[in-house]
């Protein structure tokens, strides 16, 4: 039976590869969803974790232990990607400037931005001191095997796929669902019927900010530090399974799952995976994203008011 | 009309100064914010703008250097200002400009020493820009005829751009051990601009600088001198509009962003044909991503360009200088509180004007 702990082991390693990318991807659902295009979810996730480190670290330097300090990090994390996201939703919203380039601006800010911080706090350009981070439950009978330990008994596991449900439920059953979908869809329609279209976009691309800077936290804590740049892209490959997933919690969700595979196999397999080399695995995200654009596959289709703001009524 | 600005600033005055002014309120703002963060951070804002300043200006060796990253940096801009102007964006550049550099390595190591400067230096620069035109253009042309967005099919293929460059320099081209190619042929590479002018010993400044210019004066001569141009930012201002004036409309997106993508590879020779002679992995430096921070700065027109480039290119240089007094990101931090500030200051004019301008035009060309 060699062959159930190889799977065992990949399965784990996909769900702790596609934590980040699931938080960062609901963080740009709600955002898109309410006609504010994120681009920034790189930076959110960068800001994420470098707040989640500094938090941790001042906490266990006031004495407090490893899991207190790392629920401070992790809510340091949501404050600072709240912010970095009302700062998109200030330049987006209420100025009504280009999304993209804000997005682009405000990635560049972070990665200067925490690099910056890093070399005062820390004295360092390259990397944190360490952070003890989130000890998993020592759940019984669940702790033992590879999969249920990281599906059940990681508390930040636990609370992406807690976000993924409720985010489809919000989505689908909920009059705050539905008004986000119009806000994004049609603002001008929605603003008619009373639907409090700028609140929504605020509260949507805030909202961004906190999820994806989750990601980050759960990235700072597993590596038990920050280090300059970590969030190396992810931002982007969350935002392909949005797209991938056509801008749904769920279809979200499953495209981080799909990506996570696909790079969990790539490590497990030393690269040399049924002979495909590891930068093709490495481009499948952004392929198989812009085979659904063009709608191949089941097209999918981004909401209509994306990248829109608001035409003041006069 | 109701132009409140030109009212106050009348004529050619008014015609610069409008432009001008959310730009330079950008970087009024952007560098005062800074001076705060200094003053924050305990240190004297003064000491350290004046130590950006010597950098840049106090020798020719430093303002060499800043024209050196100033170059890149225009070609970049000016890739993403000609898309803009068809109304694409273009966030591809850094993926074209990466596939180009290893294009027109691969072909000047292909060519040999064989070939004469005159022919092999050209040729090379040549397919740097196909290069990078053939990255561009399968993101053109699902925009022109599935009208796919090309924003997220330009950032998606940067990131397959990374990879398969990767890939391609690992198994074909790369020196034992290491990220980059060998060398390209004498003939090939640009020739620095210390040969001419001596004061500028020592920085790595090269003929690209003058290929950009020119560039730039051609593609301003193409987007306001032409009948083409003249179609291409038709498309841009309303797509709608243009095709019922007669306008190839889905021909004029995939010209514009075909263009746009060979221009952002002629800015990979600054690094290959004329600094480093090689390809190197990662030897972009996020220059495609500040060229759209260029580009708009310079309120994408190419006379607006050099000097938003310059001012980017200085900021570059200038982090290494100052990196004593406070950490050197501070320059990034600089840089990206410009591109928030100026999207937020200067948003591209009343767009319906300048319609119902091209509008007029085209009636009186007609009548």
């Amino acid at each position: 039976m060699e062959a159930l702990p190889l799977a065992g082991l990949l399965v784990a390693a996909t769900l702790r590869i596609a934590v980040p990318y699931v938080f960062a991807a609901l963080g740009g659902f709600y955002s898109e969803r309410s006609g504010v295009i994120n681009i920034a979810l790189e930076g959110m996730l960068l800001t994420g974790a470098f707040a989640c480190v500094v938090a941790a670290h001042a906490a266990e330097s006031a004495g407090l232990g490893g899991a207190v300090a790392g629920w401070l990090g992790v809510g340091a994390a949501c404050v600072a990607g709240g912010g970095l996201g009302a700062l998109h939703a200030l330049i987006c919203v209420r100025f009504g400037a280009n999304q993209i380039v804000s997005g682009l601006g405000l990635n560049l800010l972070a990665m200067g931005a925490t690099k910056f911080l890093l070399t005062l706090v820390f004295g360092s350009s390259a990397n944190s001191e360490r952070i003890a981070g989130i000890p998993s439950w020592d759940l019984p009978g669940l702790a033992s095997w590879s999969v249920t330990r990281v599906l059940f008994c990681t508390p930040l596991v636990l609370l992406a796929v807690l976000a993924v449900v409720v985010s489809q439920l919000l989505f689908r059953r909920t009059v705050f669902g539905l008004r986000l979908h119009a806000t994004g869809e049609h603002p001008e329609a929605a603003l008619s019927l009373g639907v409090p279209v700028v609140r929504l976009r605020w509260t949507g691309v805030v909202l961004s900010g906190a999820l994806a800077a989750l990601g980050g936290a759960w990235l700072a804590l597993e590596q038990h530090q920050f280090t300059a740049g970590m969030s190396s892209g992810r931002g982007f490959i969350a935002l392909a399974a949005l797209i991938f997933g056509k801008w749904t919690p769920r279809g979200a969700a499953l495209a981080c799952l799909l990506f996570a595979a696909a790079e969990a196999v790539q490590i497990q397999l030393q690269g040399g995976a049924l002979g495909i080399p590891t930068q093709f695995l490495q481009m499948l995200p952004y392929v198989v994203t812009m085979v659904a654009l063009a709608g191949v596959i089941g097209r999918s289709r981004p909401p209509a008011a994306l990248g829109r703001p608001l035409e003041p009524l006069r | 009309m109701k132009a409140r600005g030109t009212r106050v600033l009348p004529g050619i005055l008014g015609r610069w100064a409008r432009p001008l002014a959310g730009p330079l309120a950008a970087i009024g703002l952007a560098l005062a914010a800074g001076a705060i963060l200094v003053a924050v951070l305990g240190q004297d804002p003064v000491t350290v703008y004046t130590t950006l300043f010597d950098a840049i200006f106090g020798s020719a060796y430093g303002f060499g250097q800043v024209l050196f990253k100033a170059t890149t940096l225009i070609g970049t801009g000016l890739a993403v200002a000609v898309a803009f102007r068809a109304g694409l964006f273009n966030i591809g550049a850094e993926g074209q400009m990466y596939l180009a550099g290893l294009a027109s390595a691969a072909f000047a190591l292909a060519l040999g020493d064989g070939c004469p400067a005159l022919v092999a230096v050209p040729l090379v620069l040549l397919a740097g820009a196909l290069a990078g035109a053939l990255v561009a253009l399968l993101p053109a042309l699902l925009r022109a005829f599935l009208g796919v967005h090309e924003v997220i099919n330009t950032i998606m293929l940067n990131f397959v751009a990374f990879a398969l460059g990767s890939w391609i320099l690992v198994e074909k081209l790369a020196l034992f051990e290491s990220v980059h190619t060998a060398e390209i042929p004498a003939a090939a590479r640009l020739p620095r601009l210390e040969t001419m002018l001596p004061a500028f010993r020592g920085a790595p400044l090269n003929l690209a600088l003058l290929l950009q210019l020119l560039l730039c004066a051609l593609c301003a001569l193409a987007l306001w001198r032409t009948r083409w141009g003249y179609e291409v930012r038709a498309v841009g201002l309303s797509e709608s509009a243009a095709r019922s004036a007669g306008i190839p409309v889905r021909r004029r997106l995939v010209e514009a962003m075909a263009l746009s993508g060979a221009l952002a590879g002629t800015a990979a020779a600054n690094f290959v044909q004329g600094y480093k002679y090689y390809f190197e992995e990662g030897f972009t430096a996020e220059a495609g991503f500040k060229g759209i921070a260029v580009a708009l700065l310079g309120s994408t027109h190419p006379a607006g360009i050099v000097p938003a480039a310059l001012f980017f290119g200085a900021l570059d240089r200038g982090g290494f200088v100052i990196n004593g007094l406070v950490p050197k990101e501070f320059v990034d931090i600089l840089q990206a509180l410009v591109i928030l500030l100026v999207i937020v200051l200067a948003r591209p004019g009343d767009v319906a004007a300048q319609v119902r301008r091209l509008a007029l035009r085209r009636r009186e060309e007609v009548s």
